[in-house]
C-alpha cells in the first residue's frame, strides 16, 4: 500500500504518471504530494471526501492546471516542460474531459456539440457530423441529435458530453463526478455507456466519484485524503515492485 | 462470502410463492429459488424437502400426486387456499426497518476502537486491532464484491432476477461503505473521546 511518505518512481508502462504533486490555492493546500499512475485502457476510480483534492488532481493530470511541485508524465513527456501551445494541442487531441454538468455549449445542438472537437481538429463538416452522429448512437442519444442541452434530461446531456469527450478517439478520458447530478438509474445508463465504450476503444478513464456504486464500475480504486493518496495503490496491481529504496 | 442479505429470508414463504405458479417438484423449486435469488445462498435439497413437509403438516401445501417421467418417482406439491392466504398476509406485512447493528463489521470496528483506546492507556505489548486499517481493508473487500456485482448486472443479457438481486446487494454494501467512510473520518475523534472516559 502506498502512503504519502513514499515516492514511487514513474510507473513502467503507465499512460499517465503523477509523482509528488503539490498545489496550493492561497493558503489552501489542495494537493500535498499526490502520486498516481493511470495505465493504458484502465478505468481508475478516484474517491475521497469533498475537498480532498480530487478535482485538483484531475486538473493537474489533464494539463488544465500546472502543479506547484511534482511531475506529470504522459507518454514519456513531462507536461510541466511543454509550452502552452503543445499542451493545449495534447488536451484537444489525446484527452477528453467530462464534468458533473454544464459542459455543453447551450446554443449548439447535441450533434453540433459532439462535432465541435472534430471541427477544431480540422475535420471537414460532413465527416464531423457523420462521426458525431455515430457517437450519439453509441450512447443511445441519436434521437436527441437536434436538441439543445436545455431540452434534454440530465442523463441525456451527460451521455452527449461523453460522446463529445470520446469522439476524437482520446487515449484518456477524465470524468469529474459525471453522474453527480443524476439519479441512480440515469447514472447507471451513463456509467454503463462510458465503461462499455472505453473498453471497446481501450481508452483509459480517470473517474472521480464519492459514490461507491459508481466507483464499482472501475477496475480499481484510489482514495484521496488531504491532498494525498491514502488508500488503494498509486499503481496498478503488479507494479508494486517499482519503488525507490528508503 | 457476503450474501448481501442481512436478514434471513423466509424459505417457507418463498417456496409458497413459487408454488403459486402451479404444482411443482421439490427439485424444480430449488432450481427456481436459486435462479430467482442469485445472490442468496443456494437452497439445500434437504431444506426444500423439510420445508415442504412442514408446509403440508400445517395445511399450507398439499401433495398433488407423483410422477416418474421415466426416472425416479417424484412428489408434486401445490399450494392450498390457506397457503395463498398466508402468502398474501406475509407479503403485505411491513418489515420493521431495523438497523443491522448486530452486524459483524460494526462489532469489529467498535471493539477495535475500544481496544486501541485501552492500549494507549495501558500500552500492552503485542498485536492490537487497528480500526482505521481494518476499515480500509474491509472497504477494499466491499469494493471488490461491488465490482463483481456491477460486472454481473451490466453483462450483456443479464436477466431481471440477476439485476434486481445485484441492485439489492449493491445498495446494502454501499450503505456499509458509507458508514465505514464516515467512521474513518470520525475515528480519531472517537478514540480521543473513549480515552477521555
Ligand atoms: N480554484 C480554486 N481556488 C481556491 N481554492 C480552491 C480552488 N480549487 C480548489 N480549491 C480548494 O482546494 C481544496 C481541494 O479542492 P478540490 O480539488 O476541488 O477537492 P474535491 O474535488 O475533492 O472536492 C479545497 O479546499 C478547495 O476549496
Ligand atoms: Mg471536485
Amino acid at each position: 500500500m502506498s502512503t504519502r511518505d513514499e515516492q514511487p518512481l514513474p510507473g513502467a508502462g503507465a499512460l499517465i504518471s503523477a509523482r509528488g504533486l503539490r498545489k496550493s490555492y492561497g493558503r489552501t493546500e489542495a494537493l500535498r504530494g499526490a502520486s498516481l499512475d493511470l495505465h493504458e485502457g484502465e478505468i481508475l476510480a478516484v474517491t475521497g471526501a469533498s475537498g480532498s483534492g480530487k478535482s485538483t488532481l484531475l486538473h493537474c493530470l489533464s494539463g488544465i492546471v500546472r502543479p506547484d511541485e511534482g511531475t506529470v508524465t504522459y507518454g514519456g513527456e513531462e507536461l510541466g516542460g511543454l509550452p502552452e501551445g503543445r499542451l493545449s494541442e495534447l488536451r484537444r487531441r489525446d484527452f477528453g474531459v467530462v464534468f458533473q454538468f454544464g459542459q455543453l455549449i447551450p446554443e449548439l445542438t447535441a450533434l453540433d456539440n459532439v462535432a465541435l472537437p472534430l471541427l477544431l481538429a480540422g475535420t471537414r463538416r460532413g465527416e464531423a457530423n457523420e462521426r458525431a452522429g455515430e457517437w450519439l448512437e453509441r450512447f443511445g442519444v441519436r434521437g436527441q441529435a437536434d436538441l439543445r442541452p436545455g431540452g434534454m434530461s440530465g442523463g441525456q446531456s451527460q451521455r452527449v458530453a461523453l460522446a463529445r469527450a470520446l469522439v476524437t478517439g482520446p487515449r484518456a478520458v477524465f470524468a469529474d463526478e459525471p453522474t453527480g447530478a443524476l439519479d441512480t438509474l440515469a447514472g447507471e445508463q451513463v456509467m454503463t455507456a462510458l465503461v462499455h465504450t472505453a473498453r471497446e476503444s481501450a481508452t483509459a478513464v480517470l473517474l472521480i466519484t464519492h459514490d461507491a456504486q459508481v466507483a464499482a464500475y472501475a477496475d480499481r480504486e484510489v482514495g484521496l485524503r488531504d491532498g494525498a493518496v491514502h488508500s488503494g495503490s498509486a499503481q496498478a496491481a503488479g507494479q508494486e515492485a517499482v519503488r525507490r529504496e528508503g | 462470502m457476503y450474501s448481501g442479505y442481512s436478514r434471513r429470508m423466509s424459505t417457507r414463504h418463498v417456496l409458497l410463492g413459487l408454488l403459486a405458479a402451479g404444482p411443482t417438484h421439490g427439485y424444480d423449486l430449488k432450481q427456481q429459488h436459486d435462479a430467482r435469488f442469485p445472490q442468496a445462498r443456494p437452497l439445500a435439497y434437504g431444506q426444500v424437502y423439510t420445508t415442504l413437509q412442514r408446509l403440508v403438516r400445517d395445511g399450507l401445501a398439499a401433495v398433488e400426486g407423483t410422477d416418474s417421467d421415466g426416472g425416479p418417482e417424484r412428489t408434486l406439491y401445490r399450494s392450498t387456499d390457506e397457503g395463498s392466504g398466508e402468502l398474501a398476509r406475509w407479503a403485505e406485512e411491513i418489515t420493521a426497518p431495523a438497523p443491522f447493528v448486530t452486524n459483524e463489521i460494526f462489532a469489529k470496528v467498535v471493539v477495535s476502537i475500544l481496544v486501541a483506546a485501552a492500549g494507549t492507556r495501558t500500552a500492552p505489548e503485542g498485536r492490537k486491532p487497528d480500526a482505521a486499517a481494518h476499515l480500509r481493508a474491509q472497504r477494499a473487500a466491499h469494493m471488490e464484491r461491488m465490482r463483481e456485482l456491477t460486472a454481473l448486472k451490466t453483462a450483456p443479457g443479464a436477466d431481471l432476477s440477476t439485476v434486481l438481486s445485484a441492485d439489492y446487494a449493491l445498495a446494502h454494501l454501499d450503505a456499509d461503505v458509507r458508514w465505514m467512510t464516515t467512521t474513518s473520518a470520525r475515528i480519531d475523534t472517537l478514540t480521543a473521546e473513549v480515552n477521555a472516559i
